[in-house]
Order: structure tokens, then C-alpha cells, then sequence
């Protein structure tokens, strides 16, 4: 589907929290005066230099920000095209990206005066993120996981509870992201009152597609000033992994009126798109319908029954993704495509063996892409990708995979 | 604006089952036992037997859930009725079907859908407002179209002649409460707990003045659920609300009664309607109560 081009991509969302079609409301009475106040808040807090001066000071001082960006020289020559760049988020403290969007939601939920927070994980990093900044900040903190990611992530159940968050494992359907935000919706329903919860992802209803966004923007506006100062100019690609999109949406956003810039998003293709159920590919393989408080791109059965999807990676396995991809995609901005687990698996093996980084499953995906993308590239082309994740949590069940017993 | 003009004039001239059904009730000094069970659940023909059976056993108005993978605002019982729902084979196809097979044999219960929007969404939002209409369908409440999203579904379907029934809860205040009524019809449906269905129980007292607080505001019946289970409950809720409305607890009067490979067995049908019964004497009997 292809609709009428903008003269701007980075408006959006509208009044009513759209991004043409896609984003919306579509969350319970009970919540939608909270999801109010909520847009207020923050609409308030971008305003607020002292808030961006905080935000940005626990960026500098906490995760450490900016994180760098780093020439991958060996993979660049062996794979004999464009220069290949990685953005190291996953330098980051805790270990990806998504503590940048976790500090800018503590501080608008003390903003709001909102004691206790919920927060939902996949892999266990946005979890683990939350966990950190509710120790930091000293609010207790419930997390929200599917029963099959509690098996497959152990080491980050762990570091919450180190952290002092309560893990919830959640039973429902394949015990997976999206059983795990179901819940996590039906605890702040019932604890609406003083109870803050941080998404991690840019999906859910507004203003959270817009909020997380600009809260993940710090990763393509420091990209933009990295390049400038190592090549002089912008990238020719960029390309970064979706789940639900929130590490792409970061470095994709700053870039999406340089329309000199081609942008690549990479989808779970899990066992294949031709396997019913078998990948987390939304927009690849699915079609528009609304999920958790959004329209957006979903993997479901044509009675309107959402499907659970399959990934390798914890954090790719969710079967919508943000409203704002959903647009891009449809405008034709951003191109979408998937890799499979088997090409996330040979990427993630090849950037350890060359770069001495070991990626976590979700960058891993995108760097798939790079491997296909970078030879048909010239040499003096430039790609920039979102290392969003270590590698660390996933070494068990890369160990599986390859038959290793650890 | 515009449409809500023209509905207001429509609403005169066309009323539904559920404006009749409250009028006689109103007459009757009673509130209206309104009774919810999952379509489908556990399978096809066995809700289909349910549903003819519970006007008898004493519910005024059925809401039947239309089956959704990820019902967020319920609790664990019905979450379990969809699932049941949707292995046996449910669809809306079908839950339209179970409609007209109700409808063969009783053309006065009022008969309410009741889930999610995205099961209504892919079936077609058209579509669906024609084949529920004609099917013998009276209204609609879906959970996760609060009134910033009429234009979606609540507008096209009052427009179709059917009640469009918002929620209202308690973080429903007054400067919002406006905004909630405007475009509703049939009834308000107070959701007496800040949560999920058939987990906690509401608190009367609670209950009673925010019904009063909503008809400061609207001359639309008020019905309350999200909490409801017991007969007492029902009683003491019935005092002031012009409906109470039960459906975990006869959910899981359904789940009691079923086998190991969760089919229904000859005690699934009685199971749920005496939970109704029971329930429909206390409705009965709380103004006589109130009186005394």
C-alpha cells in the first residue's frame, strides 16, 4: 500500500495520536483519563529544560552517552562493499538501548507523582533496564514475563531480582511479549492510582509511540554529529532490527527528511515468512488491525485473532510493532524487510569472530541485512547500524542452537 | 455534532429491545438481572443451550462476549472462556449464527456483544453493523473504543440502530463523565472496580453514590458490573443501579461442570442457570428490601 507523500516524515502523531491510519487510543475507560494526564505530562516536561537537562545529565553520567561509533574495519573488508558502522548502544549500561527510554519515563512518572511502577519484557532488557532505574531512583518495580522467556533469558531474571524488581511469569497463551503486556495492561487497570507503566517499546496507545520515540532519539541525532565528524557527511543506509521498533525508531527518526538516506528495518523472519506462524515478521506478513491501545501492523488469523509469532530472539518475538513503522512503511520512507533466524544466527557468529563483539540476537538480525546490503554497495558508501544489544543473554541459547552444552 | 443531532431524533422514533426492556422494568420497580456469557463457550451448541435458557432462569438482558486472544480488561475466568471459546472453533461467523438461532425462539431478550474491537475491525466495521442488526443484535460494548475513538464504531453503529453502551468507570470524573454519555445509548455500564472482571468485589456503598453521580448527569439506565457474583450483591448493588450485571461467576459455573478435556457434560446447562436463579431472586427482591 503506498499513500500520499509528505512534506514532512517527522511531524507526527497528530492531535489524536495518528500516524496516518496507524496509533489511536483503543485502551479501556478506566485508563484513558491516566493515558490524558499522561500526554499533558510530558507534553509539559518536553517544554521543561530542567527536565532535559536531568535526562540528559543521567544519559551523560549514568549510561554513558554518547555511545560510540565505531568503524567495524574487518567486516567491512570481508564483506567487500560499503564502510560498515556500528552505533554502540550496547555499551550502554545494562546493556542496550532501552535505558535511554527507561530514564526518561522515571522522571516523568516522579513528575506525576506515581510511586510504584510496572514495567513488561521480551529478552529481559527492557526489564532489566526498568529494574535499574527503579533501584536507582528507589521505587519498587513488578516485571511482567512470558513463561517461555523466563526459561530462555535466565541470566536477566536474575539481574532483576538482584535489582530488587518482582518478576511476574505469565502463563497465558505462548507465555511470550505479548501475554506478558496483556498482563502488565490488567495490573495498571487495577492499579491506576499510583502506578506509572514504563513500555518499552514505541507501541501502545499514545503518547507512548511519540514519547519512547524521542526518548530513543538521542541514539540517530548523536549518530548525525558522530559521522559528520568522522566522514563529513550522512550515512548512504541506515539499518537497525524491530521488534517493536524502538531502538530503529531512535536512530531512524532524526534522518527521515535527509530522503538521500535509504533506511532499512529488519523484521523476525523467524523459521521463514512462508510458515504460518513461524516469524514476528508484522509488516512483512501481516496486516492492519488494533493491539494494546494501538492500530498498527499485526500477525493474526482472518477472524481477527492475534498470532503469536515466532523469533529466535526474546525481543523480536511480538506480533505488532509501532504505529509509526506501520506509516513509514506504508509511505514507502522506510523499507522493511526480514531476516531469518538462521541468517541472525551466522551474523551474530561472524561479528564475533571479526569484531570481538558479541551482538546481542536482536542486532544480529539487522546486521543479516548488512551482509546482504553491503556488497551491492560502493566502497566509498557509508552504512550506519544500531548495535542496540550485547550478546551476553543470549549466549545459552546461541549454545543450544549449535548444539553446545553449557 | 452533527450526527449526534441526528441521533438524538433518531432515538425517538426508533427504539430497541433494550429502551423497551428497561421502560417495563421501570414499571416493574425492579432492576434488570443482566447476565454474561462467553459465545462459544465451551463449545457452539452448549452456549446456544445456555443463552435460550437463561430468560427463563431469569436474566432480563444477555450480553454474549465475542471471543478475543487478548482480552485485556478480563480476569482469569473469562480469559479461560475465551480460550475454551476459540479452540472449540468460535468466530464471529458463528457467534452471528448463534445470534439467529437464539433469535428463531425469542424475539424480546435484548441481546448485547460484548468484547474487543479487533475481532469487529477485521470482520469488516460495515459489514458487522449490518449482519449483528439483522442477526437480532441490540447493542454493542466494546471494551477498547473509549469515546476519543467514536468515529471508529460508535457513530456508524448508532447510525446502523443499535446501542452503542459506554463504560464508565471509577476513574470516570465528572469533567469527563460528559464526554463518556455523549453519543451512548441503551445504557451506561458502571464498572464498579478499578481492575479487571471478576477479581475483587466492588463496594456498595462506593457503587451507590457514583450511580447517583452518573445520573446527576444522564436519564440513561445504569447498570454496574466488573464484580458482581453473589445473590447479596446482586441485592444490595440492584437498590440503585438499573441493572447489575453478573458473568464471571456464570462463566465459572460453566468451567465447574465440564470434563477433563474441558467438554461440556449434562451438568453444564442446569449449573449455569441456577447461579441465575439465585441471582434473579436476589434483583427481585432488592427494592422490597430497600422499602422495608
Amino acid at each position: 500500500m503506498n499513500i500520499a507523500q509528505p512534506n514532512t516524515y517527522r511531524a507526527g502523531p497528530d492531535e489524536t495520536g495518528r500516524f496516518g491510519l496507524f496509533g489511536g487510543r483503543f485502551v479501556a475507560e478506566t485508563l484513558m483519563p491516566l493515558i490524558l494526564d499522561l500526554e499533558a505530562a510530558y507534553e509539559a516536561a518536553k517544554e521543561d529544560p530542567e527536565f532535559q537537562a536531568e535526562l540528559a545529565d543521567l544519559g551523560k553520567h549514568y549510561t554513558g552517552r554518547p555511545s560510540p561509533l565505531y568503524f567495524a574495519e574487518r567486516l567491512t573488508t570481508h564483506l567487500g562493499g560499503a564502510k560498515i558502522y556500528f552505533k554502540r548502544d550496547e555499551l550502554n549500561h545494562t546493556g542496550s538501548h532501552k535505558i535511554n527510554n527507561c530514564l526518561g519515563q522515571i522522571l516523568l512518572a516522579r513528575r506525576m507523582g506515581k510511586t510504584r511502577i510496572i514495567a513488561e519484557t521480551g529478552a529481559g532488557q527492557h526489564g532489566v533496564a526498568a529494574a535499574t532505574v527503579c533501584a536507582r531512583f528507589g521505587h519498587p518495580c513488578v516485571v511482567y514475563m512470558g513463561t517461555t522467556d523466563v526459561d530462555r533469558q535466565k541470566p536477566n531474571v536474575f539481574r532483576m531480582k538482584l535489582l530488587g524488581a518482582e518478576v511476574h511469569p505469565v502463563t497465558s497463551g505462548a507465555g511470550t511479549l505479548k501475554d506478558a503486556l496483556n498482563e502488565a495492561l490488567r495490573d495498571w487497570v487495577a492499579n491506576v492510582e499510583n502506578t506509572f507503566y514504563i513500555i518499552g517499546t514505541a507501541a501502545g496507545p499514545h503518547p507512548y509511540p511519540a514519547m519512547v520515540r524521542d526518548f530513543q532519539s538521542v541514539i540517530g541525532n548523536e549518530v548525525r554529529e558522530q559521522l559528520m565528524e568522522a566522514e563529513g557527511r550522512l550515512p548512504d543506509a541506515l539499518v537497525a532490527a524491530i521488534g517493536g521498533g524502538s531502538n530503529a525508531i531512535g536512530l531512524f527518526h532524526p534522518f527521515l527528511d535527509d530522503r538521500d538516506v535509504a533506511i532499512y528495518g529488519v523484521e523476525a523472519g523467524g523459521h521463514g515468512l512462508d510458515q504460518v506462524n513461524g516469524h514476528a515478521a508484522s509488516m512483512s506478513g501481516g496486516s492492519p488491525g488494533v493491539l494494546h491501545g494501538n492500530r498498527t501492523y499485526l500477525l493474526q488469523d482472518g477472524d481477527g485473532q492475534v498470532l503469536e509469532g515466532h523469533s529466535i530472539s526474546a525481543g523480536l518475538d511480538y506480533p505488532g510493532v509501532g504505529p509509526e513503522h506501520s506509516w513509514l512503511k506504508d509511505t514507502g520512507r522506510v523499507t522493511y524487510v526480514p531476516a531469518t533466524d538462521q541468517e541472525a544466527l551466522e551474523a551474530f557468529q561472524l561479528c564475533t569472530r571479526l569484531e570481538g563483539i558479541i551482538p546481542a540476537l536482536e542486532p544480529a538480525h539487522a546486521l543479516a541485512h548488512v551482509m546482504k546490503l553491503a556488497p551491492t554497495m560502493a566502497k566509498d558508501q557509508i552504512i550506519v547500524m544500531n548495535m542496540c544489544g550485547r550478546g551476553d543473554k543470549d549466549v545459552f541459547t546461541v549454545g543450544d542452537v549449535l548444539g553446545v552444552d553449557l | 455534532m452533527f450526527w449526534a443531532l441526528i441521533f438524538e431524533a433518531a432515538d425517538v422514533s426508533e427504539t430497541t429491545r433494550i429502551d423497551r426492556r428497561f421502560a417495563e422494568l421501570k414499571k416493574a420497580a425492579r432492576p434488570a438481572l443482566m447476565t454474561f456469557i462467553t459465545a462459544g463457550d465451551p463449545d457452539m451448541e452448549t452456549s446456544l443451550a445456555i443463552a435460550k435458557a437463561l430468560p427463563a432462569a431469569g436474566a432480563d438482558i444477555i450480553e454474549l462476549g465475542m471471543p478475543f486472544s487478548d482480552p485485556m480488561a478480563d480476569g482469569p475466568a473469562i480469559q479461560a472462556a475465551g480460550r475454551r471459546a476459540l479452540k472449540a472453533g468460535q468466530t464471529m461467523v458463528k457467534t452471528l449464527e448463534m445470534v439467529r438461532a437464539f433469535r428463531e425462539t425469542d424475539q424480546d431478550t435484548p441481546l448485547v456483544l460484548m468484547g474487543y474491537y479487533n475481532p469487529i475491525y477485521i470482520y469488516g466495521n460495515d459489514r458487522f453493523l449490518a449482519d449483528a442488526k439483522e442477526a437480532g443484535i441490540d447493542g454493542l460494548i466494546v471494551v477498547d473504543l473509549p469515546p476519543e475513538e467514536d468515529e471508529e464504531l460508535c457513530l456508524p453503529a448508532l447510525k446502523a440502530g443499535l446501542n452503542f453502551i459506554r463504560l464508565a468507570t471509577p476513574t470516570t470524573d465528572d469533567k469527563r463523565m460528559p464526554a463518556v454519555l455523549r453519543n451512548t445509548s441503551g445504557f451506561v455500564y458502571y464498572v464498579s472496580i478499578a481492575g479487571i472482571t471478576g477479581t475483587k468485589a466492588p463496594d456498595s456503598m462506593a457503587v451507590s453514590e457514583a450511580v447517583e453521580r452518573i445520573k446527576r448527569h444522564t436519564d440513561l439506565p445504569v447498570a454496574v458490573g466488573f464484580g458482581v457474583s453473589k445473590p447479596e450483591q446482586a441485592a444490595a448493588i440492584g437498590r440503585n443501579a438499573d441493572g447489575v450485571v453478573v458473568g464471571s461467576a456464570l462463566v465459572r459455573a460453566v468451567e465447574a461442570t465440564l470434563d477433563d478435556e474441558n467438554r461440556a457434560t449434562d451438568r453444564t446447562v442446569a449449573a449455569v442457570t441456577e447461579v441465575v436463579e439465585a441471582l434473579a431472586q436476589g434483583v427481585r427482591a432488592c427494592r422490597l428490601m430497600a422499602a422495608e
